[in-house]
């Protein structure tokens, strides 16, 4: 599904990933986790193709595409979706009015018809409940004044909404309660499939009780460092990621 | 109201390169010599048959004018404009007023269609549609199909031009013109006071709610020729009625001056609501032959408990100068200016709104949204004032700027005089810039760059946008897009 050969990234200068190579087949969920620098949320962001990223060497693709010269809405059409950190506001943009324009957006680009808008509000409602979300929060603007757990519930609608086959999940678990994250992950393990990948990027072990991946693979100074199964976490959890920085290094 | 979404569907079939309605038309016209005298303005008169008194008003303004100078307090800078090396009148060739539409010149007609106003379908856009819409159009000077006359008749209301409301009632127009915007106002209103072409000209009388929108759509067509429109909205006793004006203009090489009068009259009761979506050629990539746009826009909440409210979506013109505004006479009467006003490419806009309290217990609220992108510089310039007797006089200000790229500017310039203590003033300012975390997130589900941008600015402009006819509402958002392209990538 997706297959990065050696990937180079420089942000103003300063190399961020360093000959990184990963492969995550269709179904498979795969964590990275690895200690702040090491480039993790660069690797996110590069894949989803935000600008400022000067890629320097090496290749992505999605399912035998190349994404390196597609933008980022193109990339989202194709079935990339990034669950961010920290989702933006949009101040005066309704939510369901932001959910219906991804959504035909993609679909546009896709050359498919709009969705009619009572099987799109089906849809938003039937995956707002399965998450707790209230319907008065799809009237108010895009994250704004949501807290860090509706954020992130918010992030999960979308996912579900727009249904892509490969998604990265950027910290899930950053600013969430135990109640939030299990919530959360309860509405992405419901979201796995035999078509659909999950990168799943995390620093702490915790979220991978929630959300169990395939396998794992710890990424330091820019480039994966050892993979493994589930068991990698745990060791991880214990001895720390001190032993990775000196073997990069 | 279809006339102005098809205008805007047009354009979106159409190039962004090209502006879109960069084109002239062939009809002959009957224009008087460049320059500007006595005699032109008398020439003008004539033309217009005008009664002696009227002529005599042009002649005191011009003699007025020529005391004048320009005003260069505005944060706009533009090459010199030589006032003689303009035409001030010009009218289309069918000088006698047509009947109906058979008798319109076709060559105009074809202008209309090409701008995707659908003059042809006005009996359709009566039927299709449960609120209607008449539609005076001024084609450069001269106004040349006026509608639904009969209908706006029956409810006693008077929808004309205003030279032809010179001859019919010439009453009122005596009465009221130049009563809220005086001759000796500004360089510009005076200017517009001599040689004034037409404009469109409204009574609704006592207790009567105007039964449809009244819409103009204005468009400059001569080449050389400046643009001096005079409207005079006059809503007496406890009466109601909503206008919108609309603007699009071919493309040329010289800058056009516009400079036109609106005055606003609500008497004891009356609500006027004024909306403008103006979209003038902006003037090419470089900045350059874009509309000068110079307006006196003035309402009189005359009497007790009157309301008046501007709402306007500024997109176009190299230059705007345009601060509607409302002298809260009355008591209790109340004033509002909502207003979206966009920049892009070289464009420079200082607008903003003048709120007058000179009654007790008046209040008035400002919402203004300015956005500029490109290499542009967008200015609100607000005064807020309470006379000494302007017990309780209340206003609420907020002016938000949001900044696309790091070329542009955006500047607030409020005037706060309070000389009455009890009055109440607030005044709150934001200043923005859309971000790249912004864009990208929205991109990422998958809109384009244009439409990240066009989603976030109307979600900016939200406020103002609610306070638009619905219809209206819908083309803005969409002209909106359309004036932002090639603003991010």
């Amino acid at each position: 599904m997706l297959e990065i050969e050696n990937l180079h990234v420089s942000v103003a200068g300063k190399k961020i990933l360093d000959g990184l190579s990963l492969s995550v087949p269709a179904g498979q969920v795969a964590a990275i986790m690895g200690p702040n620098g090491s480039g993790k949320s660069t690797l996110s962001y590069v894949i989803a193709g935000r600008a400022d990223y000067d890629v320097t060497e090496g290749s992505i693709r999605l399912g035998g595409v190349d994404l390196l010269d597609k933008t980022a809405a193109e990339r989202a059409a194709l079935g990339l979706f990034l669950v961010f950190q920290y989702p933006l506001e949009i101040p005066g943009v309704a939510t369901m009015t932001f959910l219906k324009a991804a959504l035909n957006a993609q679909r546009k680009m896709r050359d498919e018809a709009e969705m009619a808008i009572p099987d799109f509000m089906k849809r938003v409602r039937e995956a707002a409940a399965r998450l707790n979300i209230p319907q008065d929060m799809l009237k108010r603007p895009v994250n704004l004044g949501f807290s860090g757990g509706e954020k992130k519930r918010m992030e999960i609608l979308q996912m579900a909404l727009l249904e892509p086959r490969f998604a990265i999940l950027d910290e899930l678990d950053s600013g969430l309660d135990i109640d939030a994250l299990r919530i959360c992950a309860d509405g992405v393990n419901a979201l796995r499939s035999k078509e659909r990948s999950l990168l799943v990027i995390t620093h702490y072990q915790r979220l991978l009780d929630y959300i169990v991946p395939d396998v794992v693979h710890v990424m330091s100074e820019g480039k994966i460092v050892r993979s493994g199964g589930p068991e990698l976490a745990l060791e991880l959890e214990k001895s720390g990621y001190a032993d990775y920085a000196s073997e990069a290094a | 109201m279809a006339a102005v979404q098809e205008t805007v569907d047009k354009v979106k079939t159409l190039d962004v390169e090209a502006y879109k309605y960069g084109f002239s038309t062939d009809i002959a016209s009957d224009k008087a010599p460049k320059g500007l005298n006595e005699d032109i303005v008398r020439f003008i008169s004539a033309k217009k048959n005008e009664p002696d008194w009227l002529t005599q008003w042009r002649l005191d303004a011009f003699r007025r004018w020529l005391t004048m100078v320009e005003p260069t307090w505005a944060r706009v800078h533009h090459s010199p404009i030589d006032y003689q090396d303009l035409y001030y009148y010009s009218a289309p060739k069918t000088a006698e007023g047509p009947r109906s539409l058979e008798d319109v010149d076709p060559e105009l007609l074809r202008v209309y269609e090409k701008l995707g106003i659908p003059l042809r379908e006005q009996e359709v856009l009566a039927g299709v549609q449960e609120r209607r819409v008449a539609v005076d159009a001024v084609f450069d000077s001269v106004s040349v199909v006026t509608t639904f006359k009969e209908e706006l008749g029956r409810a006693g209301v008077i929808f004309c031009p205003i030279s032809e409301a010179v001859h019919t009632h010439p009453e009122l127009v005596k009465k009221y013109l130049g009563s809220v915007v005086p001759v000796t106002d500004n360089f510009f209103a005076t200017l517009n006071s001599a040689v004034f072409s037409d404009g469109s000209f409204v009574y609704v009388p006592p207790g009567v709610r105007c039964p449809m929108e009244l819409s103009t759509y204005f468009r400059i067509n001569e080449k050389n020729t400046g643009q001096f429109e005079r409207t005079l909205i006059i809503a007496d006793k406890g009466s109601y009625v909503s206008y919108l004006e609309g603007c699009t203009a071919p493309q040329r090489d010289e800058n056009q001056l516009h400079a036109a009068v609106v005055e606003l009259i609500a008497l004891e009761d009356a609500e006027i609501k004024y909306s403008t979506v103006q979209n003038w050629y902006p003037g090419d990539a470089e900045g350059k032959g874009g509309i000068f746009n110079f307006v006196t826009k003035r309402g009189d909440c005359r009497g007790d408990r009157s309301k008046i409210s501007w709402t306007q979506v500024e997109t176009g013109s190299a230059i705007t100068w345009k601060y509607p505004s409302c002298i809260l006479r009355g008591e209790s009467s109340r004033g509002e200016f909502y207003s979206i006003a966009i920049s892009n490419g070289y464009q420079q806009v200082d607008s903003g709104t003048k709120m007058l309290h000179l009654g007790a217990n008046t209040s008035s609220r400002v919402i203004s949204k300015g956005i500029a992108a490109g290499h542009s510089q967008n200015t609100y310039r607000g005064q807020i004032s309470a006379h000494r007797k302007a017990a309780n006089a209340r206003n609420f200000t907020q002016c938000d700027s949001l900044l696309i790229g790091n070329k542009c500017g955006a500047h607030t310039v409020p005037y706060i005089e309070a000389k009455n203590a009890t009055a109440t003033f607030e005044h709150e300012a934001t200043t923005s810039k859309i971000s790249d975390d912004q864009l990208f997130y929205v991109m990422q589900r998958g809109l384009s760059a244009e439409e990240a941008t066009a989603l976030i600015v109307n979600g900016f402009v939200r406020d103002v946008l609610q306070q638009l006819p619905m219809e209206f509402a819908v083309e803005a958002q969409k002209l909106i897009a359309i004036s932002l392209e090639g603003s991010v990538g």
